[in-house]
C-alpha cells in the first residue's frame, strides 16, 4: 500500500491587507460575559418550572427487578416521575451502536447509572422523593478491569449486551505493509508498554436541561450541549416525536472539550417530563453526576515495538492497544480506530500495525475529551520514539525532523495530508526553549524534554452517514446595514459564534459591530452538526464564506448599476463600499444593500460546506481519520522533578501549533494555552480511579484534583500558519491538536532531569519514587549521579 | 419557614424571604435575579459563585444567606461603573480571559478585589489571590495576563487622579 503524492500545487502565498481576519478582536459575546449578563442553561426560569432530579444506582452492575414510584409521587410537592419504561427506546451518538436508555430499562451497568425521574416544584422536594423510590436490584458480579472483562464472557459478567462476545465493545486490527519484516531488518527495534489513565472533562458548568412545552405540542429543550443537532435527533427517537415538534436550544454553555458532545439522561427526563405535566421542568446535574455522566478519556494500555535504521529513520511502527470503554458504547467504535489511524503523521511510518479493542466495564462510559482516542497512542509513540532516538545517539528533534513526513502527501494509512507546518512548529519550540544549550546539561533534577502531534479538522464522514452538508450558514441583511448570521453551530467557549462573525465581515466589508449572530436554536438556524472533532473553524468557516459570496453578487450588481460601473470592480472592504474604477465613489454597507433590496427584493443567501469525499483510505474503516486537514504542534516542555518527594513541577511548556492561519490569534493563542494545560493536568494529577466496589473515588472537585492558578506552568504559545489551501482563509483546527504533545514532553523531560522513563499516568511522586528505585536498583548513572 | 433577608447588593437594598438552608448564592440567583454569579460545584471548591462580603471574596454557595443579613455584597454585575466597564473586565475581554465565561464572574470578583487592594499586585500575588477560583478553559495564561493589564490601568488612573 504505497503512499501517493497528490500533485496539488503548493497552497497561496498569505494574502495581505485583511481588515478582520489575523486581527486581535474582542469576541462577540465578550461583554456579556464580563459583566454577568450572558445566560447559561441553568439561569433560565420559566413561569411555573418544575425541579427534576434523577436517581442513581448504587450498584456497579445490577438488574432492576422491580421500580415503585408510589410513594415518591405521594410525597407533597412531586408532581410526576418516570422510569426506563416510560422510555424504551435506545439511543446512542453513533447510529450502530444505540446501547443506551433514558432511564435504566433492565438493568444498571456502573454506580451512578440512571433508574428513575421525579419533578416536583423545588429541588429539594424532588431530592427527598428520590428517598422513597422502591428499587429492587438483583446484583450481578461487576467487571472494573480490561483483564476482568476478557476474562468473563458468560453472561452474568457481560456489562452490555451489545458486546458481540464477552465484553469486546469493538475490535480493529489494520496492517499496513510487512511491518514485521521491516521491524526484524531494524538496526534498533525497542519495544514497551504504556498505561494511561482515565481523566473526566471538567467543565465548570455542569450540564443542565429545561423541557418546555409549547403550543401544539412542541417540545423546546434547552440545554447544555454542545451538539444540539444530534441530541435533537435523538431526542425525536426516544420521545417518538416528529423531529419537527421538537426545538433544541443551546443557550452559554460553560466549557464542554467533549463531554457535553452527546445526548445524556438529563434531556430526555426534561422533555419527558415537560410533555407528561405540560409544565416547564429543569433538571441541573450535581457536581457529582457530572463525574458519573463522564464520557472522559479511555484508560488505555498500549504496547509498541518500532524500529529505527541507525541513521534514524522509522521503518515500522506496531502497536497493541487495550481500551477500557466503561459501560457503554458512547463514541466508541470512533475511539477504536483513532487510537490507531491518527497516529501516522507527523513522521512517515514505512509500514504500521495496530490492534486495538475497547472492552466494557462496570463503570460511567468513556467517549470524546478534548483530542478524542489519539491522546494515549501519542504520549506511547512520542516517548518510543525519544527512547529511539536515545539508542541511536540521536537528538530528539533530529529524529523527528528526519522522519518528517512533509505535505500534500499520503500517510501510510492513506489519510491525505494537505498543509503541514510540523518542521516550523519544531523549530520554533526549539529556538524558544533554547534547546541546543539546554538539552541533557541541565543539572540533575531539571530537564527538557520533546515531542509533536497531528490532528483533525473535522471528518470527512459525519456520525451518522449523509450525504447532505456538514456545516450551513444563512445570512439575511436589510437596508439598516445589519447582517444577521444564522448557523446551527455550538459556541462553547471556543469563539464559535466570534468565527461566524469576523468571517461574515472580513467577507462581506461589513464592521464586525454591524453583526449579529444567532446560532444553536434548531428551530431558527441551519443545521450545523456541533461542536467536536475540531471541526467548526475549518467547516463553519467555508459554509459562512459561501454564504456571502452569493450575497454580494446582487449587491455589487445593483451598486455596479447605480454608479455605471462593471459589476466585478465594486468592492466591499472595511466598512466601505467602492470601486476600483474610480475612488472617489464611495457609499456605506447600508446604502449598497438598500440599492440591492430595491432592485432584487429582500436580501438573504444561504452557504454551506460538505467534506471532500475521495480523500479516504481505499480499505473498510479507511473512511475514519480521514479530514480535509490535518493540524500540527510542537511542544518542549521543561521540568524540575524533587527526587527526595517524587514531586514533578512543570516549570513551563513552549508551544507551538500550526492552525493554517490564526483568524483571531488571541483566541487561537487561548485554545493552545488551554489544550497545553489539560495535557499538564492529566500528566501530573488528574485521574478518574474508582474503588474495587466499582464506586468513584471522589466525585467532587475537592478529590478529583484540577490545577488551580498555583499549579500550572506558563505557557508560551507560537502560532505557526502554514495557509492550508481549502481551510477558510487557510485555517484549520486549534482546539484539540495542541493538547497531544503535553503529556509525552513532560515526560521525556522527566528522563531528561532523572533518567527514568515514565510509562504510566499521571506522573504522581509515588510512580516517580518506585521508578527512580528501580533505576537506583539496576545502578544505572544518569548525569553523573548514580 | 421562610425569614425576610436583607442586604445591598451592588449598592442596592434588596430583600426577599428565605428558607434558613438558602444560600446566598441560591438568594442571588433564584431570588433576586442575580444569575450571573455561578454555581459549578455547590462544595465550596470551584469558586464560580465568589461574591465580595463587605468587600471579602466569600464563597456565596456555602454562606447562608441569613448568615449575612444586612451586609453590602458584590457580584460581578456591580463590578462595572456605571455603563462603564471597570478595567480589569475590559482587560479580560481584551485578552481573551474568558473563554467559556462560567468561571468569569468569580474570577473576576476575586480579581477585582486583588486589584482595588494593590493595582501593582504581582503575578504571584495574583496567582495566589485567584487560587480559589478554577477555570478549565484558559490554563490561567490570558487571565494573568489581563489582570497585570488591569493592573497598569488602574495604577495609571491613580496617578492622574493623584496629580489632578
Amino acid at each position: 500500500m504505497s503512499p501517493t503524492v497528490s500533485q496539488k500545487p503548493a497552497p497561496p502565498k498569505p494574502e495581505t491587507g485583511f481588515s478582520v481576519i489575523g486581527k486581535r478582536n474582542r469576541k462577540v459575546e465578550g461583554r456579556r460575559k464580563v459583566t454577568g449578563a450572558a445566560v447559561y442553561t441553568d439561569d433560565l426560569a420559566f413561569p411555573r418550572m418544575l425541579h427534576a432530579r434523577i436517581l442513581r444506582s448504587p450498584h456497579a452492575h445490577a438488574r432492576l427487578k422491580s421500580i415503585d414510584l408510589t410513594k415518591a409521587l405521594a410525597h407533597p410537592g412531586v408532581i410526576a416521575g418516570c422510569t426506563g419504561k416510560d422510555m424504551p427506546v435506545p439511543y446512542g451518538i453513533i447510529p450502530w451502536t444505540r446501547d443506551e436508555y433514558a432511564l435504566g430499562l433492565d438493568k444498571v451497568a456502573y454506580v451512578g447509572d440512571a433508574v428513575a425521574c421525579v419533578a416536583a416544584t423545588d429541588e429539594r422536594t424532588a431530592a427527598e422523593a428520590l428517598a422513597l423510590i422502591e428499587v429492587v436490584y438483583e446484583v450481578l458480579p461487576t467487571v472494573l478491569t480490561i483483564e476482568d472483562a476478557l476474562a468473563h464472557d458468560d453472561e452474568p459478567h457481560q456489562v452490555n449486551s451489545f458486546a458481540k462476545k464477552g465484553n469486546v465493545s469493538k475490535h480493529v486490527g489494520l496492517t499496513f505493509g510487512d511491518v514485521d519484516g521491516a521491524l526484524a531488518g531494524s538496526d534498533v527495534t525497542i519495544e514497551e508498554t504504556f498505561e494511561y489513565a482515565g481523566s473526566t472533562h471538567v467543565p465548570i458548568e455542569p450540564h443542565c436541561a429545561i423541557g418546555v412545552p409549547e403550543l401544539n405540542g412542541v417540545i423546546t429543550v434547552y440545554s447544555s450541549t454542545q451538539v444540539p443537532h444530534y441530541l435533537h435527533r435523538e431526542l425525536a427517537r426516544v420521545l417518538d416525536m416528529p423531529a419537527d415538534r421538537i426545538r433544541v436550544i443551546q443557550p452559554t454553555v460553560g466549557g464542554g472539550f467533549g463531554g457535553k458532545s452527546e445526548p445524556f439522561d438529563l434531556e430526555f427526563c426534561v422533555a419527558w417530563l415537560a410533555r407528561a405535566t405540560g409544565r416547564p421542568v429543569k433538571l441541573l446535574y450535581t457536581r457529582e453526576e457530572v463525574f458519573y455522566a463522564h464520557r472522559g478519556r479511555h484508560p488505555m494500555r498500549l504496547t509498541y515495538k518500532a524500529g529505527v535504521s541507525k541513521d534514524g529513520v522509522l521503518t515500522g511502527v506496531k502497536s497493541k492497544i487495550h481500551i477500557d470503554g466503561g459501560a457503554y458504547s458512547s463514541f466508541g467504535l470512533v475511539t477504536t480506530y483513532y487510537s490507531g489511524q491518527l497516529l501516522t503523521a507527523p513522521y512517515r511510518f514505512p509500514t504500521y500495525e495496530f490492534d486495538s479493542t475497547r472492552v466494557f466495564t462496570n463503570k460511567p462510559c468513556c467517549g470524546p475529551k478534548r483530542g478524542h482516542g489519539s491522546v494515549q497512542p501519542r504520549f506511547a509513540f512520542e516517548c518510543l520514539l525519544d527512547m529511539l532516538a536515545e539508542k541511536v545517539g540521536m537528538d530528539p528533534i533530529e529524529i523527528r525532523r528526519r522522519n518528517f513526513i512533509g505535505d500534500n502527501t499520503r500517510t501510510v494509512n492513506e489519510l491525505r495530508v494537505t498543509s503541514n507546518g510540523f518542521l516550523e512548529c519544531l523549530e520554533t519550540v526549539e529556538r524558544a526553549s533554547g534547546w541546543k544549550e539546554r538539552f541533557r546539561k541541565l543539572p540533575f533534577g531539571k530537564g527538557l524534554g520533546v515531542a509533536g502531534s497531528m490532528y483533525i479538522s473535522g471528518t470527512n464522514y459525519p456520525i451518522y452517514p449523509n450525504d447532505m452538508p456538514q456545516s450551513a450558514v444563512q445570512i439575511r441583511v436589510d437596508r439598516s446595514g445589519r447582517v444577521t448570521v444564522f448557523c446551527g453551530a455550538s459556541d462553547i467557549g471556543q469563539g464559535s459564534d466570534s468565527l461566524l462573525a469576523y468571517v461574515v465581515a472580513e467577507e462581506l466589508g461589513v464592521e464586525l459591530e454591524a453583526i449579529r449572530v444567532v446560532a444553536a436554536d434548531t428551530d431558527l438556524t441551519p443545521v450545523d452538526m456541533g461542536a467536536y472533532s475540531s471541526r467548526v473553524t475549518f467547516m463553519v468557516g467555508n459554509a459562512a464564506i459561501d454564504a456571502v459570496k452569493k450575497l454580494k453578487k446582487p449587491i455589487q450588481q445593483a451598486v455596479a448599476e447605480h454608479w455605471d460601473v462593471p459589476a466585478h470592480s465594486v468592492w466591499l472592504a472595511g466598512g466601505k463600499v467602492g470601486t476600483w474604477e474610480d475612488p472617489a465613489k464611495l457609499m456605506s454597507p447600508a446604502e449598497a444593500f438598500v440599492l440591492a433590496e430595491s432592485k432584487f427584493g429582500t436580501l438573504g443567501s444561504v452557504g454551506s460546506y460538505n467534506t471532500p469525499k475521495d480523500v479516504h483510505g481505499t480499505y473498510r474503516g479507511g473512511t475514519i481519520g480521514a479530514s480535509p486537514a490535518y493540524s500540527f504542534t510542537a511542544h518542549i516542555a521543561e521540568v524540575d522533578v524533587d527526587v527526595e518527594t517524587g514531586m514533578v513541577a512543570v516549570e513551563k511548556i513552549w508551544l507551538a501549533h500550526d492552525c493554517g492561519r490564526a483568524i483571531n490569534p488571541t483566541l487561537v493563542e487561548g485554545q493552545m494555552d488551554g489544550s497545553a494545560y489539560m495535557g499538564f493536568a492529566e500528566a501530573i494529577m488528574e485521574e478518574q480511579a474508582f474503588k474495587p466496589t466499582g464506586l468513584h473515588d471522589g466525585p467532587s472537585l475537592l478529590d478529583y484534583k484540577i490545577p488551580t492558578s498555583m499549579d500550572c506552568p506558563a505557557f508560551e504559545s507560537h502560532i505557526v500558519e502554514s495557509v492550508d489551501a481549502e481551510g477558510p482563509y487557510g485555517a484549520k483546527e486549534a482546539g484539540e491538536g495542541p493538547l497531544h504533545p503535553s503529556v509525552p514532553a513532560i515526560a521525556n523531560a522527566i528522563h531528561d532531569a532523572i533518567g527514568v522513563r515514565m510509562t504510566q499516568l499521571p506522573f504522581t511522586p509515588a510512580k516517580v519514587l518506585k521508578a527512580l528505585r528501580e533505576k537506583r536498583v539496576q545502578g544505572r548513572a544518569w548525569k553523573g549521579v548514580v | 419557614m421562610k425569614e425576610v433577608l436583607q442586604l445591598i447588593v451592588n449598592g442596592e437594598p434588596q430583600s426577599c424571604a428565605v428558607e434558613p438552608e438558602r444560600t446566598l448564592l441560591e438568594a442571588l440567583r433564584y431570588d433576586l435575579g442575580l444569575t450571573g454569579s455561578k454555581q459549578g460545584c455547590d462544595k465550596g471548591d470551584c469558586g464560580a459563585c465568589t461574591v465580595l462580603v463587605e468587600g471579602e471574596p466569600t464563597l456565596a454557595c456555602i454562606t447562608l444567606a441569613l448568615s449575612v443579613d444586612g451586609q453590602r455584597i458584590t457580584t460581578v454585575e456591580g463590578l462595572a461603573r456605571g455603563p462603564e466597564l471597570h478595567p480589569v473586565q475590559d482587560t479580560f475581554d481584551q485578552y481573551g480571559a474568558a473563554q467559556c465565561g462560567f468561571c468569569t464572574p468569580g474570577m473576576l470578583v476575586s480579581a477585582w478585589a486583588c486589584l482595588e487592594k494593590n493595582p501593582a499586585a504581582t503575578i504571584d500575588d495574583l496567582k495566589l489571590a485567584l487560587s480559589g477560583n478554577l477555570c478549565r478553559c484558559t490554563g490561567y495564561t490570558k487571565i494573568f495576563e489581563a489582570c497585570l493589564k488591569a493592573g497598569e490601568r488602574l495604577r495609571t488612573e491613580r496617578a492622574k487622579a493623584g496629580t489632578r
